[in-house]
C-alpha cells in the first residue's frame, strides 16, 4: 500500500518536531528515512503508525486519510528498537497476540492460529523457539520475534524504529541482509528508521534524509550518493572533504585539476574515492605532506596535509585499493601529487 | 513458599558478607544486636500479647472474642476494608497510569500531593473530616437538614481510612510503570488490541505483583489505623468502634482479657501480612 504525507507539522512544546513534510512513499518500496539524532525520523515514523498525533497535515495510507484513526486501527505492523516483546508470554504467544485480539467475527480459529504463528516463527527461522520466554532470547533473535509479531496481523505497512540500533554490529550485518531478503519476498510497504548512513544505503530501495525537521533529499541510494542535493546531504552520507573557497582554495584546486565550474558556488565537497595520488617532486603541483594513513580493509585511506602558503592544517583524506597503495610505495612524510576527478559545488 | 524463601536469601546475605570480609567479632556483633533488638522490641511485646490474651484459658479468650461489641468491631473493621481497598486500588492503578503515561500541567504537584497522607499526622487527617461533615462543619448544617450521619458513624470512618491509605497502592506502581516504559503498550495497541484489552492483557500481568502488595499494606493499614479513625468514630461501643480503637477502650475499662484477645486478632494480621509480604516481593524478584 502506498502511503502519502501531506504537509505534516509537529511541535514539542517550543520545539519544532517536524516542519511541513510532504513524503510519497509508493507501494512496495522499503524506504529508510536516515538522519542524525533528533532530526525528528522517529517523530515522523510514529505519526505514520498513529502513536503520535500531528498537529497539522495529514496522513494518507493507500488513498485512505488515516490523520484521526487510532493506531489500533490502522492496520500497520511496528516493530520497536527494543523489540517491546511482552515479557510475561511466550514467544509464540507474543506471535498469535495480534491474532487473538481481533474481534470476535473475524478473529481465527485456534488450529489457524497455530498454523500461521508456526509458519510465521519458520519465516524468522525461529519455530525451535516458539516456548521460550523473551528475556532467554539474543537481542537479534528478540527482534525477528518482534518482526514476526507485526508481520501476524498481516499489515498493510511495516514501519521499524531503528529495528537494528541495540545489535552487535556482527548481528546487524546479518540482519540486514536478512530483511532485505525478507522484504523482497513479501514485497510489503516498509519504512525504517536509522541513523546509520550504511545501513540505509545497504537495505533501502529509496532513502530519505531528514535534517532539523526537514526532509532534505529523498532518491534511491546512487542518487542521494552521486547526486547529493545540498551540503548537509553531501556531509552525513559517505565521507567528504570540504574545501571552502573562503580560505584561498581556488588555486590550489585549480592545479589539481578542478575548475570552478558553477560560479554561484563556494564550497567544494570532494569525496575521498575521487582524489588520485601520485608520488610527487614538482613544485607547481597540487602537492600535500602523508600524515598518517589507516587500513580499512580492501582500502587504505590516506591522510594529507596541504603543503600550500596558506599553511591549513586541515586534513585531506583520500582513498585508493590496497595494491596500489603498495605500488606507490609511500611512507610518512613523502610529499605527493593530488588529482580530484570530481566535485560538487554548494553555497 | 516461606521454606522456599529463606534459602535463596540467605545465600545471598552471605556472599555479600564474605565480598565485604569484616572481622568474625565484628560480624557477629552486629548479628547479635539486630538479632536482639528485634527481639526486645519486636518479639517480646507479640509474645505478650498473646500470652496475655491466653492468660485466664483458651475459652476466656473465645468467650472475650464473641462480646457482641467485639464482634461488632471486628465487622466494622472488615466493612471498613472492604470498601477501602477496593476504592483505593482502583484510584492507586488510575493515579499511577496517568502520572506514568501522560504529559499534563501540575503532573509533579499531584504526584507530591499523592503522599500528603504519609506527611500529614493521622489525627489532622481525622481533624479534616470533623471540619469538613460535623455539626459544626462546613457541610454540618447540610447533613442535619438531610438526616446523613458521617461522622460518629461508618461512613466518617471510611472516608477518613480511605484518605490515610490512598498513597499505598499509587506508590508502589509508580516507580515500577515509570521504569517498564509503555513500549509494550504501544506495541499491543499497533497491533489491533483496544485500551481496556491492552490493559488487562499487557499491563496487568506486568505489574500484578507489585499491585497485590501495594493492596496489601493498604489492607494493612486500613485495618489497623487508629490516629484518624479515632477522631471521627466518637468511640460508641458496639457501633463505631473499629479493632484498634476496641483494644484501646476494652484496655482503658481495665478488660485486659477483652483488650488482649482484640489485640491478638490484630497481632495475627501482622504476621499473615508480613509472610504474604515476604512472597509477594519474592515473586516480584524472581519474575
Amino acid at each position: 500500500m502506498s502511503i502519502l504525507l501531506s504537509d505534516i507539522s509537529k511541535n514539542f512544546g517550543t520545539f519544532a518536531a517536524l516542519h511541513h513534510i510532504n513524503l510519497e512513499v509508493p507501494e512496495g518500496e522499503l524506504v529508510a528515512l536516515l538522519g542524525p539524532s533528533g532530526c525528528g525520523k522517529t517523530t515522523l515514523l510514529r505519526i505514520i503508525a498513529g502513536l503520535e498525533y500531528t498537529d497539522k497535515g495529514k496522513v494518507i495510507i493507500n488513498g485512505e486519510d488515516k490523520t484521526q484513526q487510532n493506531v489500533s486501527q490502522r492496520g500497520i505492523g511496528f516493530v520497536f528498537q527494543h523489540y517491546a516483546l511482552f515479557r510475561h508470554m511466550t514467544v509464540f504467544e507474543n506471535v498469535a497476540f495480534g491474532l487473538r485480539v481481533k474481534p470476535r467475527h473475524s478473529r481465527p480459529s485456534n488450529e489457524v492460529i497455530n498454523k500461521k504463528v508456526h509458519a510465521l516463527l519458520e519465516l524468522v527461522q525461529l519455530d525451535w523457539l516458539h516456548s521460550r520466554y523473551p528475556d532467554q532470547l539474543s537481542g537479534g533473535q528478540r527482534q525477528r520475534i518482534a518482526l514476526a509479531r507485526a508481520l501476524a496481523v498481516e499489515p498493510s505497512v511495516l514501519l521499524l524504529d531503528e529495528p537494528f540500533g541495540a545489535l552487535d554490529a556482527s548481528v546487524r550485518k546479518d540482519l540486514r541482509l536478512w530483511l532485505r531478503n525478507l522484504h523482497h519476498d513479501l514485497n510489503v510497504t516498509s519504512i525504517f528508521v536509522t541513523h546509520d548512513q550504511e545501513e540505509a544505503m545497504e537495505v533501502a530501495s529509496q532513502v530519505v534524509v531528514l535534517n532539523q525537521g526537514q526532509i532534505e533529499q529523498q532518491g534511491s541510494p546512487s542518487e542521494i550518493y552521486d547526486h547529493p542535493a545540498n551540503a548537509f546531504v553531501s556531509r552525513f552520507i559517505g565521507q567528504t572533504n570540504v574545501f571552502d573557497l573562503n580560505e584561498h582554495d581556488n588555486d590550489w584546486l585549480k592545479t589539481a585539476g578542478i575548475i570552478n565550474v558553477n560560479s554561484t558556488g563556494r564550497i567544494a565537497h570532494v569525496r575521498p574515492h575521487d582524489i588520485l595520488i601520485e608520488k610527487s617532486d614538482n613544485l607547481q603541483d597540487a602537492t600535500a605532506v602523508l600524515k598518517d594513513w589507516q587500513h580499512l580493509g580492501a582500502l587504505i585511506r590516506l591522510e594529507l596535509v596541504k603543503n600550500d602558503i596558506s599553511n591549513s592544517k586541515k586534513p585531506v583524506f583520500a582513498e585508493m585499493p590496497k595494491e596500489q597503495f603498495k605500488e606507490l610505495a609511500l611512507r610518512i612524510g613523502d610529499v605527493v601529487k593530488l588529482k580530484i576527478r570530481q566535485a560538487h559545488w554548494f553555497d | 513458599m516461606t521454606t522456599q524463601i529463606h534459602p535463596i536469601q540467605h545465600t545471598k546475605k552471605i556472599s555479600k558478607n564474605i565480598s565485604i570480609q569484616d572481622p568474625l567479632w565484628v560480624r557477629w556483633l552486629l548479628i547479635t544486636i539486630s538479632i536482639g533488638f528485634i527481639s526486645l522490641f519486636i518479639c517480646v511485646p507479640l509474645g505478650l500479647v498473646i500470652f496475655q490474651a491466653f492468660s485466664k484459658g483458651i475459652t476466656a479468650y473465645f468467650s472475650a472474642l464473641s462480646q457482641p461489641d467485639t464482634l461488632s468491631a471486628i465487622k466494622l473493621t472488615l466493612l471498613v476494608a472492604i470498601v477501602t481497598v477496593p476504592l483505593n486500588t482502583l484510584f492507586g492503578v488510575t493515579a499511577a497510569w496517568t502520572i506514568t503515561r501522560f504529559d499534563f500541567p501540575g503532573k509533579s504537584l499531584l504526584t507530591t500531593l499523592i503522599d500528603l497522607p504519609f506527611s500529614v499526622s493521622p489525627v489532622i487527617s481525622g481533624l479534616i473530616f470533623v471540619l469538613l461533615f460535623g455539626a459544626q462543619g462546613w457541610f454540618g448544617e447540610w447533613l442535619m437538614a438531610h438526616d446523613i450521619k458521617i461522622i460518629f458513624a461508618a461512613p466518617g470512618i471510611i472516608l477518613a481510612t480511605v484518605f490515610i491509605t490512598f498513597p499505598f497502592v499509587a506508590r508502589q506502581l509508580i516507580p515500577l510503570m515509570q521504569e517498564m516504559g509503555h513500549q509494550e503498550e504501544e506495541a499491543a495497541l499497533s497491533l489491533g488490541a483496544g485500551g481496556w484489552k491492552t490493559f488487562f492483557s499487557v499491563t496487568l500481568p506486568n505489574i500484578k505483583w507489585a499491585l497485590l502488595y501495594g493492596v496489601l499494606l493498604c489492607n494493612a493499614r486500613a485495618m489497623g489505623e487508629f490516629g484518624a479513625v479515632s477522631v471521627v468514630s466518637g468511640h460508641i461501643r458496639g457501633l463505631t468502634n473499629t479493632l484498634p480503637l476496641h483494644v484501646e477502650v476494652s484496655y482503658n475499662d481495665y478488660d485486659v482479657i477483652g483488650a488482649f484477645a482484640s489485640a491478638s486478632i490484630l497481632a495475627g494480621l501482622a504476621i499473615v501480612t508480613l509472610i504474604l509480604k515476604t512472597v509477594l516481593e519474592w515473586k516480584q524478584t524472581t519474575r
